[in-house]
C-alpha cells in the first residue's frame, strides 16, 4: 500500500493542457509541409520521382502536394537540390474535404465544425467505434494514446465504445483491405444515423504505401462517406486530437495554441 | 553430396549452390534437422519453370548460429511435413494458399490469409482463379456434445486493435479449443516486393507491422547491405541498436500497462500507458517519428545525433527508467494481480519447442531463444544483452520476462549512448549481387523477424519472404487458452500481443 502511494506521488500529474497550451514537439517532428516552388530548378522532377506514393505532382508550372497521400517521409527532401520542400512544426492538418488536402504549400483549409444541428447532438458527447481496415497498428497506436492520462480524451466528452450500435460514428484506419471491406460496411450500417466518419492516416485517406494494390480499396471514402480527414503516417496524437476538437467546434478555425 | 547448404545469416550464397534434392531427401533434411534441435525459420515456395514451384526451407541452429537451406521442386502436391513436424503447419498452409500446392496429409489444411492463388490455374480451394475467397468463410473445428457452445468474435473487436476472427469451442466457461482465422489485414506486401527494390520498398518494411518499423526495416536493410557487400559504419549499427531497443521498451511498457488494465489494476495501467509514450518520444527525438520511420536506411541511418541530443536522450532515459521502475513492480506486489497472472494461459516448454514459438513467449517458457544471442548482427555482435527467461510459461512469465527485458534494454541503450563511436552514419548501398540468397534475422520486440531474399540475374528481388514473429506465435495463443476460462482470453491475448498485419502481410 505504501509502495502504491509512493508510486502515485512519483508519477505526478501528466495530462497536457492542450488545447490551451501546445506541448513541446520534438524539433525533428514533421508537421505541415511548405513548398516554395519559386526555388525549383526548371524541368526538375527529382522530388516527384522520389515520392513513394506519388503525392507530389507538377501541373501548370505549379508543384502540388497531396497531403492525403504524403507519408511525411524525407525522400523528397533528400532528392530536392534546392530545398523547395520544408516540414514545419505545425501539427494542425485535419480537413473536412479530400480536396483541401491537395495543396501548393499554402495554409491549409483546416477542418470547420459540424453544422449546428449535428454539433448540438455530438458536441459534448461523441462516441466512436474504431475500425482498423488494414492499418499497420501505427495509426491505431496513436489513436489509442488519446485514451492515456497524457491526452485524457474523456475530458472532451469523446470516447471509444465497443459496439457500433453505441456509437455516433466511426474512426477508420488502414487502406481498407478487400478482406475488411464487408466488415467495415456492416459496421458502418450498424451505427445509428446521424453518424460521422473520420479517416485517420495516409492509408485511410488514399491507400498510403499500398495505393493501387489489388488487395486494397485506396482508403475509407471508397466505401463510406468521410467527414474528417487526418493525414500523416501515422498522424501525431495531437494532430488527431486537434482534428476531433475542430470537428466538434471546440477549437476556433485558425487557432494555434502557444507552446508550453 | 549433402542435401542442404550451410550458411550464416547476413551472408551471401549463390542460388545455384542450394542443392535441389528430391522430395524425399528434402523431407528427410527438414525432419532430421528439426529432430536434432534446429527450428524451421522459413519454409516457402517460389515459382520456377516450367509451371512448378521450388520449396525452400531455412532451418536455424541457435547453438551454432548457422542455417541450413534445402530446396526441392514440386508441381501440385507433396507429402506434408506437419504430421511429423508440427512447426511446419502454418508454413504449409501458406504454401497451399499462395501456390496451389497441396501438402497431402496436412491435418488442418485451410487458407491463412484468404486471397487468390498466385499461380494461375493452380488453387487448392477455389474452383476458378476469378473466385475471390471471403475471409473466414471456411470450416471451423467444432466440438459437439451436451452444453457445448461456440463463441465467435471479430473481425471487428471491442478495442482499438486490428481485425481477426476468433472461434471458441466452450463447455460452460471453459475453452476447449480456439481457432484463429486471420487475413483481414492482407495488403499484398510480399507480392509488391518482387522486382524491387523500388521507391516504396522501405516504406512497405516500415508498415509491415507499424509497431515494429525499426525491426522490419533493419531486417530489410541487412538484406540490401549484404547484397551490396557494403560495410555499414559502426555508428549506424549503434544507432540502429538503440532504436531497436527503444522500440522494445515502448512496446513492452505498453504491454505491461495493458495487462494491468485487463485485470483492472489501474495504477500500472495509467502509468505505463504514459511511459510508453516517453520511449516513443525518445525515438522521435532521434528521427522526428515516434515509430522510428525514416530512421533505418540501407547503408546506415537517415538521422544522426549530436552531443546535446545524446545528453537529452540520456536524461530522458534515466527519468523513464525511474518512472517505469516505480510503476511496474506494483504488479508483482499486488495479490489481486498475481491471482490473475499466475497459472493463467500456461504453455509448456515442450509445446513451445514443438510449435517453434519465438520471442518473449518462448523465453517465458525458460527457452533461451533470442536472435540477439543466437544470430547477433550489427552492434549485438559486440554488445551482449543477457537473455531474459522465466520458467513458468504463464501470463505472469510473459509479463515478467518483459520487465526483465525492459531493465536490460535500458541498461544497453544508456551504455550505447555513452559510448557512441565517431564517424559516418551512412554509406552508399547501391550494388546488388545477382542470383544470390540472403537470410536476415532481427530480434524484434515480439521475437524473431526473418527476411529471406533472392535476386534475379539483374540483381532485382526475385522473391522476398517476410516472417513476422507473429506467424510462429498465433498458434501459441490458441494453445494457451485451452482449458482456461473464456473470460481470461483478453488477458492471454494481451500477454502475447501479436501482430495481425505482420502476419497478414
Amino acid at each position: 500500500m505504501l509502495n502504491l502511494l509512493r508510486a502515485r506521488l512519483h508519477q505526478g500529474h501528466q495530462t497536457v493542457r492542450f488545447p490551451d497550451q501546445l506541448p513541446v514537439l520534438p524539433d525533428r517532428f514533421r508537421g505541415r509541409p511548405e513548398l516554395d516552388a519559386s526555388r525549383c530548378v526548371p524541368e526538375c522532377q527529382a522530388c516527384i520521382d522520389a515520392c513513394p506514393t506519388d503525392a507530389l505532382t507538377h501541373a501548370d508550372q505549379t508543384l502540388r502536394l497531396d497531403l492525403g497521400r504524403c507519408l511525411f517521409c524525407t525522400d523528397c527532401l533528400q532528392a530536392c537540390p534546392t530545398d523547395v520542400i520544408r516540414f514545419t512544426q505545425d501539427h494542425r492538418l485535419a480537413t473536412r474535404t479530400r480536396d483541401a488536402l491537395d495543396t501548393t504549400g499554402e495554409a491549409l483549409r483546416l477542418a470547420h465544425a459540424l453544422d449546428e444541428k449535428t454539433r448540438r447532438l455530438f458536441g459534448r458527447s461523441l462516441k466512436l467505434r474504431q475500425v482498423s481496415a488494414g492499418g499497420c497498428n501505427g495509426c491505431e497506436a496513436d489513436v489509442n494514446v488519446l485514451n492515456t492520462v497524457v491526452f485524457d480524451l474523456g475530458r472532451f466528452g469523446i470516447q471509444f465504445v465497443a459496439s457500433p450500435r453505441h456509437a455516433d460514428g466511426l474512426l477508420i484506419t488502414g487502406p481498407v483491405t478487400e478482406n475488411m471491406r464487408l466488415a467495415l460496411t456492416k459496421t458502418y450500417d450498424a451505427v445509428p444515423a446521424p453518424k460521422i466518419v473520420i479517416a485517420v492516416g495516409a492509408c485511410a485517406i488514399s491507400g498510403g504505401p499500398f495505393v493501387d494494390h489489388q488487395e486494397v480499396r485506396n482508403g475509407a471514402d471508397a466505401v463510406v462517406p468521410v467527414d474528417l480527414y487526418v493525414p500523416g503516417c501515422p498522424p501525431h496524437p495531437l494532430t488527431i486530437l486537434d482534428g476531433l476538437l475542430r470537428l466538434l467546434g471546440r477549437i476556433p478555425e485558425t487557432y494555434l495554441p502557444s507552446s508550453s | 553430396m549433402t542435401s542442404t547448404r550451410e550458411m550464416r545469416p547476413n551472408t551471401l550464397i549463390p542460388l545455384r549452390e542450394i542443392p535441389i534434392v528430391t522430395m524425399s531427401e528434402f523431407r528427410t533434411a527438414v525432419l532430421t534437422g528439426v529432430a536434432a534441435g534446429t527450428r524451421v525459420a522459413a519454409l516457402f515456395g517460389r515459382p520456377c519453370e516450367p509451371d512448378a514451384v521450388q520449396l525452400i526451407a531455412v532451418l536455424a541452429n541457435g547453438l551454432t548460429g548457422t542455417l541450413s537451406v534445402a530446396a526441392t521442386i514440386v508441381s501440385d502436391a507433396y507429402p506434408a511435413l506437419t504430421p511429423e513436424c508440427p512447426q511446419a503447419h502454418w508454413f504449409e498452409r501458406e504454401i497451399a494458399e499462395q501456390w496451389g500446392i497441396r501438402p497431402e496429409g496436412h491435418p488442418w489444411l485451410k487458407p491463412i490469409r484468404f486471397h487468390r492463388s498466385y499461380r494461375p490455374g493452380h488453387a487448392v480451394w477455389s474452383a476458378t482463379d476469378d473466385e475471390a475467397p471471403l475471409p473466414s468463410v471456411t470450416n471451423f473445428f467444432q466440438v459437439r456434445g451436451a452444453e457445448v457452445h461456440e463463441v465467435a468474435v471479430g473481425p471487428v473487436h471491442a478495442g482499438i486493435i486490428e481485425p481477426g476472427h476468433f472461434r471458441f469451442q466452450c463447455h460452460g466457461e471453459q475453452v476447449l479449443h480456439l481457432e484463429i482465422s486471420l487475413g483481414y489485414q492482407h495488403r499484398g506486401v510480399e507480392r509488391a516486393l518482387v522486382g524491387g527494390p523500388g521507391k516504396r520498398t522501405i516504406h512497405y518494411m516500415e508498415t509491415l507491422a507499424g509497431d515494429t518499423s525499426v525491426g522490419h526495416a533493419t531486417a530489410y536493410c541487412q538484406v540490401l547491405e549484404t547484397l551490396a557487400r557494403c560495410q555499414v559504419p559502426a555508428r549506424a549499427h549503434v544507432l540502429r541498436g538503440i532504436a531497436l531497443e527503444l522500440e522494445r521498451l515502448a512496446n513492452h511498457t505498453g504491454d505491461l500497462g495493458a495487462l494491468a488494465g485487463d485485470v483492472g489494476y489501474l495504477p500500472t495501467a495509467s502509468y505505463c500507458g504514459r511511459i510508453r509514450g516517453d520511449f516513443l518520444n525518445m525515438t522521435a527525438l532521434i528521427c522526428g517519428s515516434r515509430f522510428g520511420r525514416n530512421l533505418v536506411r540501407p547503408g546506415g541511418v537517415g538521422f544522426d545525433v549530436d552531443g546535446t541530443r545524446v545528453e537529452q536522450l540520456l536524461r530522458r532515459l534515466a527519468s523513464a527508467f525511474a518512472d517505469v521502475a516505480s510503476a511496474v513492480p506494483l504488479l508483482w506486489d499486488s495479490s489481486s494481480v498475481q491471482a490473475r497472472f499466475a497459472e493463467t494461459g500456461g504453455i509448456t516448454p515442450g509445446i513451445c519447442r514443438e510449435l517453434g514459438l519465438v520471442g518473449p513467449v518462448a523465453r517465458a517458457c525458460g527457452i533461451e531463444r533470442d536472435v540477439r544471442h543466437e544470430f547477433p548482427s550489427g552492434i549485438f555482435q559486440f554488445a551482449h544483452i543477457p537473455v531474459a527467461t522465466w520458467h513458468s510459461g504463464d501470463v505472469f512469465a510473459r509479463a515478467y520476462v518483459r520487465w526483465l527485458e525492459i531493465q536490460r534494454s535500458i541498461a544497453f541503450v544508456g551504455e550505447q549512448l555513452s559510448t557512441l563511436p565517431d564517424g559516418a552514419s551512412r554509406t552508399a548501398c547501391e550494388e546488388r549481387t545477382p542470383d544470390h540468397l540472403v537470410v536476415s534475422f532481427v530480434e524484434g520486440w515480439r521475437g524473431e523477424i526473418c527476411h529471406v531474399a533472392g535476386t534475379d540475374r539483374e540483381g532485382r528481388l526475385a522473391f522476398y519472404k517476410v516472417i513476422d514473429p507473429s506467424f510462429h506465435n498465433w498458434i501459441g495463443l490458441a494453445m494457451a487458452v485451452r482449458n482456461q476460462q473464456i473470460s481470461d482470453f483478453p488477458l492471454c491475448n494481451k500477454s502475447f500481443n501479436l501482430s495481425y498485419c505482420g502476419h497478414d502481410g
